[in-house]
C-alpha cells in the first residue's frame, strides 16, 4: 500500500470525545467564574451588611425576569437537541430560533439595567457610589465584574447558537451528526448554571 | 511498497518532509502534532535565550556595586521581564508543549491528539501572547515593574504597561488550558487496542495529570488577571484598599494558579525522567504504579499548599499553621519518585548516556530544590527567609535545576527520533561540567546569601554580601558558556549530524518502535500492544 | 468520512418541560424566601436550592445522569476543588 508524501488522515468523527472535550472546556468556565464566587463570599463575609444593602437597590424584578428568561432558554435549546436526535428539522429550527430570542432579549434587560444603575450615579467611581461605604464600592464593583463576564457569555452562546441555527438550515448538523449542536447546547446550559447562582448572589441578598 | 522493518531508512525524513504544505506555510499551518511540537521547541528555545541574555545583565548589574551599571527601574523591568518569559514561555509549556506534543500521541499508539485543529490554535496563542508581551516593552510608559507576580495594590497603580503585559499573560493561559484540555481528550479516547491505562509510559500519565492542574487551575489566573485590568482601567476596587478591597485576596487568586502552576512545570520533567532512567538502567521501572498515581496526588495535594507564598503577608495564624502542614505532605508524592528511580538503578545495567547523566543530574538537582522547599515551609524559618535570595536559590534550584534540566535530559534523550540525527556525545557530555559547576556556583551561593539576608529584587546591595555576589555570577557566566556548548552541539547535529536509527538508546516504548524521524501518520504499521511498559531483555538486563 | 455510530441518549420533550417547571418553582420559591425577614431561613433556602437548581440543569439539561460514571465523577472533582479553594481561603479570612 503506498503512501504518497502528502498523505493526509481522515478526519475521524469521535463523538464522546467532542463531548468529553466540551464539558472540560465547561469546567474551565466553572472555575473562571469560580474566582469571582471566591471573591463574591469572602467580601460578602467581611461586608456582610453592606452586601445585604446592595442587594436591596438593585432590580430585583429585572433579575428574576432574566432569570425566568435563561431558565427558559435552556429549555427550548434542550428541546432543540431532542428534535434533531429525532429528526424534527423544523422543531429544532424553532427552538433554536427561541433560544436565540430569549438570550438577546436577556441581553437587553441587561443594558436597561446597567443603564438604571449608570444613569443613577452607581458604578465604579461614580458619584453616588463614592458615597456608599467600602463594603457598597465592593458589592457593585463585584456585580458589575459578575454580570459583566456573564453577558460577554451570553453574547457569545448567541453567536455559537445562531451559527447552530445555520448548520441545521443548511444540513451540515442532522440526526445523524449533531454533536456540535449538543455542545453548543452544553455551553448555553452552563451560562444558564451561572445566572442560577448569579441571581440569589447579587439580586436575593436583601 | 512493503511496510518497511523498524530501523530501516525511512523513505523520507519523515514528518520533516511529508506534508500536505510544502515551505514556511507547511509549518505555520500545519496540524500534525510533531511539527507543532517543533514549534514550540523553537520559538521557546528563542525565548529561553533572551531571557538568559536578561538574566546575564542581572549578573553584571550585581557585580557593579558602586556605581550600578543599570538604574532602579530598569532592573525592576529586568527581573520582571526574566520572570514573565521564563516562567510564561518557557517552563510553563516546557516539556508539555514540546515532547508532549510531539510524544503523547505516539506513545499510546494514536495517530494524532484528539483536536489537532485545537492544538494549532493553542500555539497560535502561544505567539499572540508572546508578541503582546513584547508590544507591551516598547509601548505605554514602559515594561511593567510589578515583578512577575503583578501584586495589587503597585500593579494597580503604577503607570507602566502592566494592563497589557497581565493580558498577555491572559492570553498565554488560554494556550495551556487548551493543550490541556486537548491531552485529556486524546488519553481518554485515543489509546490504540491493547494499550490499557495501566500499560501507558509515566511520561504519559505524567501528561495526564499536568492536564488536569492546567484545566483547573488555569481559569483563576485568567480571572484574577482580567480583574487587575478591570481595576487598572474602572476601579472596581476588589483589590484596592482604598475602596475597601483586600490585596491579600490578591494573592490568594494569584497563588491558588501559581503554586499549581509550578506543578505544571515540574510533573513533565519528573515523566521524562522516568522514561530515561529504566532505559538505561536496562531495569524495568520500580513501582510504577506509585509514580502513576504520585504524578496524580502531587497534583491534588499540590493545589493545597498555596498559601505558604503568603506567611509574612498578614494571614490570619491558622491558615498559615495549615498551609504549613500542607506544604510538608507535598513532598511525600516527590519523594516516592525520588525512591523509585534509585530503586530502578540498583542491581540495573546502567550505562552512563548523556541523558542518563542528565537525568541522574535532574536528581541530585530537585532533591535539593524540594528539600529547600521543605525548610522554607516551616513558619518560623519563613519569616527570615521570605524575599530573599534563599527564594532565589529554591526556585531556581526546581525550575532550572529540575524542569531546566529535564528538558535538557529530554532533549538528549528524543532528539535523535525528533530528527533523526544523531548529535555528538562526547560534547554533551563535556558541556556538562560547566552547566553543572557554574549552576551550583551560581545558585548555591544563593542559598547562603539568603539566610545572610541579601533582599531579592533589589537592583543593588550591601558590601558585606558583595564577595558571595561575585561567585553566584561567575557561576552564572560559566553555566552560561556550558549552555553554548550544549546548545551549540544539538545545533550542529541538525545539520551535519548522522543519521539515526530507529532506537539508538534501546529503548521500549513505542516511540522506538517506529522510525527516527517517525512518518507524518507515526506508525507505518502499528506494533501489537500486549504487555506493560519498560519490559527489557533479560539478558541484558540484571 | 466515517460517522460514528454512537449516539446520546433523547431526553423526551415532556421530561423536559417537567424539569423545566420544577426549575420555575424553586425559583419562585426562592424568591419568596428571601423577601421573609428571618435571615438564616432565607440563607439557606439560598443554600440549598440554588444547587439543587443547578444540579436538575446538569443532570437534565445537560444529560449528565445519562452520561458514563467517568464524567460524573470529573465534574465532582471540578466543583470540590472551587469549593476547597472557596474552604482554604476562608480559613484566612474568617480569622482576621
Amino acid at each position: 500500500m503506498s503512501r504518497p508524501a502528502s498523505h493526509s488522515h481522515a478526519v475521524h468523527k469521535d463523538y464522546q470525545g467532542a463531548k468529553l472535550g466540551m464539558w472540560i472546556f465547561l469546567f474551565t468556565e466553572l472555575l473562571l467564574f469560580g474566582g469571582l464566587f471566591i471573591l463574591y463570599s469572602t467580601y460578602r463575609a467581611i461586608y456582610p451588611h453592606d452586601f445585604h444593602a446592595g442587594g436591596q437597590h438593585l432590580n430585583a424584578v429585572i433579575g428574576i425576569i432574566n432569570t425566568v428568561v435563561l431558565l427558559t432558554s435552556s429549555l427550548t435549546v434542550a428541546v432543540a437537541l431532542s428534535a434533531i436526535q429525532k429528526g424534527s428539522r423544523r422543531l429544532t429550527l424553532q427552538c433554536l430560533g427561541a433560544t436565540i430570542v430569549l438570550g438577546i432579549l436577556f441581553l437587553a434587560n441587561k443594558y436597561v439595567e446597567w443603564s438604571e444603575e449608570i444613569r443613577r450615579g452607581i458604578y465604579p467611581n461614580g458619584p453616588e457610589l463614592e458615597k456608599l461605604p467600602n463594603g457598597g464600592k465592593i458589592f457593585y464593583g463585584l456585580y458589575y465584574a459578575m454580570t459583566g463576564l456573564h453577558g460577554l457569555h451570553v453574547l457569545a452562546g448567541v453567536a455559537v447558537l445562531a451559527v447552530m441555527l445555520a448548520f441545521v438550515w443548511k444540513n451540515r448538523v442532522t440526526a445523524t451528526d449533531y454533536v456540535k449542536l449538543e455542545n453548543a447546547g452544553l455551553y448555553w446550559h452552563l451560562v444558564d448554571v451561572i445566572w442560577i447562582f448569579l441571581l440569589p448572589m447579587l439580586y436575593l441578598a436583601a | 511498497m512493503t511496510n518497511p522493518a523498524v530501523g530501516a531508512v525511512p523513505a523520507a525524513w519523515g514528518y520533516l518532509e511529508q506534508g500536505k504544505r510544502k515551505g514556511i506555510f507547511g509549518w505555520l499551518l500545519s496540524t500534525d502534532h510533531k511539527r507543532i511540537g517543533v514549534l514550540y521547541l523553537a520559538t521557546m528555545m528563542t525565548f529561553f535565550s533572551v531571557a538568559v541574555l536578561i538574566g546575564v545583565l542581572m549578573r553584571i548589574e550585581q557585580l557593579t556595586l558602586d556605581p550600578p551599571l543599570f538604574p532602579a527601574q530598569t532592573y525592576n523591568a529586568f527581573f520582571t521581564l526574566h520572570g514573565v518569559i521564563m516562567i510564561f514561555l518557557f517552563v510553563l509549556p516546557g516539556l508539555s508543549a514540546v515532547f508532549g506534543n510531539f510524544f503523547l500521541p505516539i506513545m499510546i499508539g494514536a495517530e494524532d491528539v484528539a483536536f489537532p485543529r485545537l492544538n494549532l490554535a493553542s500555539w497560535y496563542f502561544f505567539i499572540s501572547g508572546a508578541l503582546l508581551a513584547v508590544v507591551a516593552l516598547f509601548t505605554g510608559n514602559g515594561p511593567p515593574d510589578t515583578g512577575w507576580t503583578f501584586y495589587a495594590p503597585f500593579s494597580i497603580r503604577t503607570g507602566t504597561n502592566v494592563t497589557l503585559g497581565v493580558f498577555a499573560a491572559f492570553i498565554l493561559g488560554f494556550s495551556s488550558i487548551l493543550t490541556g484540555l486537548n491531552f485529556i481528550t486524546t488519553v481518554h479516547r485515543m489509546r490504540a487496542p491493547g494499550m490499557h491505562w495501566h500499560r501507558m509510559p509515566l511520561f504519559v500519565w505524567s501528561l495526564y495529570a499536568t492536564a488536569w492542574i492546567q484545566v483547573l487551575a488555569t481559569p483563576i489566573l485568567g480571572i484574577t488577571l482580567l480583574l487587575v485590568i478591570a481595576e487598572r482601567l474602572f476601579g472596581i476596587g476588589v483589590f484596592d484598599p482604598a475602596k475597601g478591597g483586600d490585596p491579600i485576596l490578591y494573592q490568594h487568586l494569584f497563588w491558588i494558579y501559581s503554586h499549581p502552576a509550578v506543578y505544571i512545570m515540574i510533573v513533565p520533567a519528573m515523566g521524562a525522567i522516568s522514561e530515561i532512567i529504566p532505559t538505561f538502567a536496562h531495569r524495568t521501572i520500580f513501582g510504577y504504579r506509585a509514580i502513576a498515581y504520585s504524578s496524580m496526588a502531587i497534583a491534588a495535594l499540590g493545589s493545597l499548599v498555596w498559601g505558604h507564598h503568603m506567611f509574612t503577608s498578614g494571614m490570619a495564624d491558622q491558615a498559615n499553621v495549615i498551609f504549613s502542614l500542607l506544604t510538608f505532605l507535598v513532598a511525600v508524592p516527590s519523594s516516592i519518585k525520588v525512591f523509585n528511580w534509585t530503586a530502578t538503578l540498583y542491581k540495573g545495567s546502567i550505562e552512563l548516556k548523556p541523558a542518563m547523566l542528565y537525568a541522574l543530574t535532574f536528581i541530585f538537582l530537585f532533591a535539593i530544590g524540594g528539600l529547600t522547599g521543605v525548610i522554607q515551609g516551616a513558619l518560623n524559618v519563613n519569616v527570615h527567609l521570605h524575599d530573599t535570595y534563599w527564594i532565589v536559590g529554591h526556585f531556581h534550584y526546581v525550575m532550572f535545576g529540575g524542569t531546566g534540566v529535564g528538558f535538557l535530559a529530554a532533549l538528549l534523550y528524543w532528539f535523535p527520533k525528533m530528527f533523526g540525527k544523531m548529535y555528538n556525545q562526547k560534547m554533551a557530555i563535556v558541556a556538562w561540567f560547566p552547566i553543572f559547576v557554574g549552576f551550583n556556583m551560581f545558585y548555591f551561593t544563593m542559598l547562603v546569601l539568603g539566610y545572610m539576608g541579601m533582599p531579592r529584587r533589589y537592583f543593588t546591595h550591601l558590601p558585606q554580601y558583595h564577595e558571595a555576589h561575585v561567585i553566584s555570577s561567575i557561576g552564572a557566566f560559566i553555566m552560561a558558556f556550558g549552555l553554548l556548548l550544549f546548545f551549540g552541539n544539538l545545533l550542529v547535529a541538525l545539520w551535519k549530524g548522522k543519521k539515526a536509527g530507529a532506537d539508538p538508546w534501546g529503548g521500549v516504548t513505542l516511540e522506538w518502535r517506529t522510525s527516527s524521524p517517525p512518518p507524518m501518520e507515526n506508525f507505518e504499521t502499528l506494533p501489537e500492544i500486549h504487555e506493560r511498559p519498560y519490559v527489557f531483555n533479560p539478558e541484558i538486563a540484571r | 468520512m466515517e460517522q460514528a455510530a454512537e449516539h446520546g441518549h433523547v431526553l423526551p420533550y415532556r421530561t423536559l418541560v417537567r424539569v423545566w417547571l420544577v426549575l420555575l418553582f424553586l425559583t419562585a420559591i426562592l424568591v419568596i424566601a428571601s423577601t421573609v425577614y428571618h435571615e438564616a431561613l432565607s440563607v439557606w433556602a439560598m443554600l440549598t436550592l440554588t444547587p439543587l437548581k443547578a444540579g436538575l440543569v446538569f443532570f437534565y439539561f445537560m444529560h449528565l445522569k445519562y452520561e458514563k460514571p467517568f464524567l460524573k465523577s470529573m465534574v465532582l472533582i471540578t466543583i470540590a476543588t472551587l469549593i476547597i479553594f472557596i474552604g482554604l481561603t476562608f480559613l484566612d479570612i474568617l480569622q482576621r
